[in-house]
């Protein structure tokens, strides 16, 4: 069963592991304990549960996307609508729980690694939700781009961390979270954004997104009375397609397609198609597919979608790609830009860029499959954010 | 397998003397330098040389050394060029050199290649600070196969079981960390060096050296006081770095004449 993953060692296959200076085992050997601990504690589920459906506002509803159907010529489209989510995104799925996580090991402060600046305002949320002292490292490059979700974070009581090595962006940032954290270990949890980082972060982060893919079961079955062909997700550090994808895994009648930011083409070499284009690797204390030169240098990577701007890519996306359970397709700016306004005007939901990714995938495979399709997009978090560079790149709304 | 790391160690505990070991940056400010310094370094009284291979994103280093190796990258330095730099520095030069770098580079070469082409250019050690006890077996067995030491580190957040394990497992020496954080200079050293490398010493078959934060004479003279040997690094990358864009010479005559000043606070 492609779901036993990983095994004792933080295995998805080859991929996975622990790859960490000595100086963090001890956190990370704390950390697993205690999520090892939580998940078998009644009280630990009891307590997210609360948080999930009286603060995030969960279930987040499964939308039969009518007009986008229409438009788009052939399957029913339903959007999984984790932008509706407090805080506009799926991370908070994950923040809430780790956050729970860090008070059970009488920690009191966070730390983060944001692009988007999602996860930022997520962990900077579930730090003020239970009074954490939390600092967010961010790239100079995603603080010049996603303004808002800064004011937001520090209006919260958060401290933005202004990251100026290398690209300046995601990679960048999860470094200096990870250089805190060498040094802050004992009183501070790396709050992790994504299904990466060394064990047990990969199956942590997957299990509390998993939140996601467990209501769209119980909500396609009262639907439609069936699975879905098709579910959908971008993926950058790939968290929401984890979730949504985990607990259809072992369901092999359904299609999971995940979708990298093909930036501006493959050819052009400015993408972030880390399992299109990469090769295994390590980074970030994982092995897994990475973008990286002959040497092992990590590449320059891009997208117009700072969420997705990532060199690597969770170890169990990695097993999923190799194991063919989950095709990996890709998305250029130029069509998530597109699907920005298109999604706007058709269903009057202005999706995040990286989500627009996912709908862009959506849109092509829906006339192959024809009507008596179904096609679940993980709509994983809202465009405000995106409002003011989209307007830059494209010259503002006006049609 | 006794190489020149054990034989060096050897020889130092013979005549009753601490080890210190310098880090320099492959390729910072180019090879040519650093194969100057190195050889430079062995003359001045370091004992062994650590010698770092840079990487685009090392977590466990401070500003200093990533500047470090972001300027060696950006000088085009590769991993052929620093073998090819080694195997010129040994017709005359035989300190034994610990190469330092992440897995990332020897996971994209593969290990065995990596290892063949690093014994073939006289690399005697090697140092990979995110390959932990869990992850070792991947490495160890390999570099053993060819005369090569798997140094292990040890953090003061290691648990004592643990590095007890980590302490057997380890060949050449054992580096233990002495601050919890990334590398760079620091004014202080924490109280509970002595400690942590006497119990280190119950269980290692190797020497136990210290560093991480590590700049002056004192610090100097506090360490090899509890261990076998004294490691520098930011100190002096950053030395490099203040001479950058003078002739090779100079860049060697600074930061030799501070390796002098450290290896003068090592007893005798």
């Amino acid at each position: 069963m492609l779901s036993q993953v990983p095994d004792n060692r933080g295995r998805f296959g080859p991929y996975g592991g622990q790859y960490v200076p000595e100086t963090l085992m001890y956190a990370i050997r704390q950390l697993a304990a205690a999520y090892e601990k939580a998940k078998a504690d009644p009280k630990f589920h009891e307590e997210l549960d609360y948080y999930y459906r009286n603060y995030v506002g969960r279930p987040s509803p499964l939308y039969f996307a009518r007009r986008a159907t229409e438009s788009w010529g052939g399957a029913k489209i339903y959007l999984k609508r984790e932008d509706l989510n407090h805080t506009g995104a799926h991370k908070i799925n994950n923040t809430l729980g780790q956050a729970l996580l860090c008070l059970r090991m009488g920690k009191r402060r966070l730390i983060a690694e944001t692009g988007a600046g999602q996860h930022g305002v997520a962990t900077a949320t579930a730090a003020a939700l239970l009074g954490l002292e939390c600092d967010v490292y961010m790239g100079a490059e995603d603080i010049r781009r996603q303004e808002l979700n800064v004011f937001r974070m520090q209006a919260m009581g958060s401290r933005v961390v202004s990251v100026s090595s290398g690209q300046k962006t995601l990679k960048d940032a999860t470094n200096e979270a990870f250089r805190d954290w060498m040094g802050s270990a004992e009183t501070t949890h790396y709050c992790i954004g994504s299904t990466v980082g060394p064990e047990p972060f990969p199956k942590m982060v997957r299990d509390f997104q998993s939140i996601i893919g467990r209501e769209v079961r119980e909500q396609i079955r009262a639907a439609e009375g069936r699975w879905p062909d098709v579910i959908a997700a971008c993926v950058g550090g790939g968290s929401n397609a984890a979730g949504i994808f985990y607990p259809f895994i072992d369901e092999a009648d359904v299609a999971l397609v995940g979708v990298e930011a093909g930036g501006l083409g493959l050819a052009s070499g400015k993408h972030s198609a880390t399992l299109g284009a990469g090769k295994p690797g390590v980074l970030h204390g994982m092995m897994t597919y990475v973008l990286q030169d002959a040497e092992g240098q990590t590449a320059a990577v891009h997208s117009v979608s700072a969420g997705l701007d990532y060199p690597g890519v969770g170890p169990e996306h990695a097993y999923w790609k190799d194991t063919g359970r989950v095709r990996y397709a890709m998305a250029t700016d130029e069509e998530a830009l597109a699907m920005f306004y298109e999604l706007s005007r058709l269903e009057g939901i202005i999706p995040a860029l990286e989500s627009a990714h996912a709908l862009v995938e959506a849109k092509k495979l829906a006339p192959q499959l024809g009507r008596d399709k179904i096609i679940v997009v993980n709509l994983s978090g809202r465009g405000d954010k995106d409002c003011v560079e989209v307007a830059r790149l494209t010259g503002g709304a006006a049609k | 397998m006794a190489n020149r790391i054990d034989e060096t160690f050897s020889q130092l505990r013979a005549a009753g003397r601490k080890a210190f070991m310098p880090f320099v940056t492959a390729g910072d400010p180019s090879l040519a330098v650093t194969e100057a310094l190195i050889r430079d370094l062995a003359k001045r009284g370091a004992t062994h040389v650590e010698l770092g291979l840079p990487y685009s994103d090392p977590v466990a280093d401070g500003p200093t050394i990533q500047a470090s190796f972001n300027r060696a990258l950006a000088a085009g330095t590769k991993l052929d060029d620093i073998f090819a730099m080694v195997k010129h520095l040994r017709r005359d030069c035989h300190i034994p050199i610990s190469a330092m770098g992440s897995y990332t580079l020897v996971a994209r070469r593969g290990v065995a290649r990596f290892l063949d082409e690093a014994k073939a250019a006289g690399i005697d050690g090697l140092i990979i600070p995110d390959l932990p006890l869990e992850e070792v077996e991947a490495m160890a067995p390999e570099a053993a196969a060819r005369g090569l030491d798997q140094i292990m580190l040890v953090a003061p957040t290691t648990p004592p079981e643990r590095a007890a394990r980590i302490a057997a497992r380890a060949t050449g020496f054992i580096y233990y960390i002495c601050v919890s954080g990334i590398t760079g200079e620091r004014t202080a050293l924490p109280t509970d060096v002595g400690e942590h490398v006497a119990a280190l010493r119950q269980s290692a078959r190797v020497p136990v050296c210290v560093g991480f934060g590590i700049s002056r004479p004192e610090h100097v003279r506090a360490v090899a006081a509890v261990a076998d040997g004294v490691i520098v690094g930011s100190a002096i990358v950053r030395r490099v770095e203040e001479m950058a864009g003078r002739p090779a010479a100079e860049v060697v005559e600074h930061v030799g004449r501070y390796v002098e000043e450290l290896v003068a606070a090592l007893p005798r």
